[in-house]
């Protein structure tokens, strides 16, 4: 862990972007003025490799003994606080330009990549898309999604096992991205931790495949409580299955009352279009947000001349 | 295991409180976790105890404070107090509750030299 900016997992790297670079170690020097601008330096790795980057590979923690008198100091600080700063600081930046960012979050093998390859296919020629890859090895995820034309970056956590914002803001600067287009978040398949870290997201998207069982939602509430969209996938297959559907949704509606619930399948194109409506739906309400919000700056400089 | 990711978290708000309050010690940290904060603690106190090695919180001891689940009821439209994630409304039996509150992991304070 990187002891100044807060890095953490060990080991996690960062492949696809457009220039190299280490994050950890000894040769890694924070200013602190953080919301990224990144003045540490960065190990040029060679063009061999592909990008990556490395977070916190070296202790270099402080050690200061020392002694005097016991005392008390209040601190009250949430200690996601230095996560949230970052998540604050990606938000701005994907507010910046334009983009509609989305944390898809589910276990692993619910069909996040299958999902977002099938959508990215759609999108093609109409929204421009980037995807951030989440997992703990491996690039293939973003090769998947680089084969369908779509610029993604793989962020390989190492030990870690979910994204934080942190380095989904590292990933986001390697990132080829477009005004006003949309980027996925695909956190790493897990359907515990990656609930407790915001990205900076502007809507989370859980993805619970049917054949996982009915009580997933109440065995692994957080994961659906702050979701915007719940989509139930793989539906071609409940034929095969014993699955109580709606069981299954009424669990999912009780800890996330307020969610929307699709029913998808890739295979044979169930709630696609529901889904591709939606997505065209949020990034139309936060592009014109965000143009009001400008044009009442506009306004309000005008108003001063 | 986002403990450990938490953990050093909180090591990092602990160093940042020790160079600008020049502590070189900490002797007890305590943390209020909220009841839908999603931590395990015997996970916790591993976790710090190995995050904390070689540094200014070394050896330091972890206290919990607990903090009642709020959620906000969508029968009743009341905001709830909750011992559990998925117990029902104890106003009016309702199970399609939303937290509201008790999800935050905060240091509260330390005892430091």
């Amino acid at each position: 862990m990187c002891t100044t900016c807060g890095c953490s997992g060990d080991g996690a790297t960062l492949e696809g972007g457009e220039h190299a670079h280490s994050h950890g170690g000894t040769h890694h020097h924070h200013d602190h003025t953080h919301p990224h601008t990144h003045e540490h330096e960065h190990a040029h790795d060679g063009a061999d490799e592909h990008d990556r980057l490395d977070y916190g590979s070296g202790p270099a923690r402080s050690h200061a003994p020392g002694l005097s008198q016991a005392r008390m100091v209040e601190i009250e600080r949430n200690i996601l606080s230095k996560n949230d700063t970052y998540a604050a600081s990606n938000r701005a930046r994907f507010a910046q330009n334009g983009n509609l960012a989305l944390n898809l979050l589910a276990g692993p093998g619910a069909g996040k990549t299958t999902l977002l390859v099938e959508t990215l296919k759609i999108l093609a020629g109409t929204i421009t898309c980037s995807v951030i890859e989440g997992d703990q090895q491996t690039s293939n995820d973003a090769e998947r999604i680089r084969a369908t034309g779509t610029p993604a970056i793989q962020v390989n956590t190492g030990k870690g096992c979910h994204l934080d914002a942190h380095m989904v803001g590292h990933a986001a600067e390697h990132l080829d991205v477009s005004m006003g287009g949309i980027l996925f978040i695909e956190n790493v398949g897990n359907l515990v931790c990656p609930a407790a870290f915001d990205l900076g997201e502007k809507r989370r998207v859980t993805l619970l495949s049917v054949t996982e069982g009915e009580d997933k939602p109440l065995k692994y509430p957080d994961i659906f409580e702050k979701a915007d969209m719940v989509l139930l996938t793989k539906t071609d297959l409940l034929p095969y299955l014993d699955v109580d559907l709606a069981a299954l949704e009424g669990n999912v509606r009780r800890v996330a009352p307020a969610a929307r619930i699709l029913h998808v399948s890739t295979r044979n194109g169930q709630g696609m279009a529901e889904w591709l409506g939606w997505l065209k739906d949020e990034r139309r309400a936060l592009l014109d947000a965000l143009a009001a919000q400008a044009q009442a700056r506009a306004d309000m400089l005008r108003a001063a001349e | 295991m986002h403990e450990m990711s938490l953990c050093e978290s909180l090591l990092g708000v602990i160093e940042e409180s020790a160079r600008r309050e020049g502590f070189t010690r900490v002797r007890c940290i305590r943390l209020e976790v909220g009841r839908f904060a999603g931590v395990e603690q015997p996970a916790m106190r591993f976790g710090f105890e190995v995050v904390a090695r070689g540094t200014v919180a070394e050896g330091a001891k972890l206290e919990f404070v607990d903090v009642p689940g709020r959620a906000w009821c969508f029968d009743c439209g009341q905001t709830v107090t909750l011992e559990n994630r998925l117990d029902p409304c104890p106003n009016c039996g309702g199970v399609r509750l939303q937290p509201s509150g008790g999800a935050d992991i905060k240091l509260k304070d330390m005892e430091v030299i």
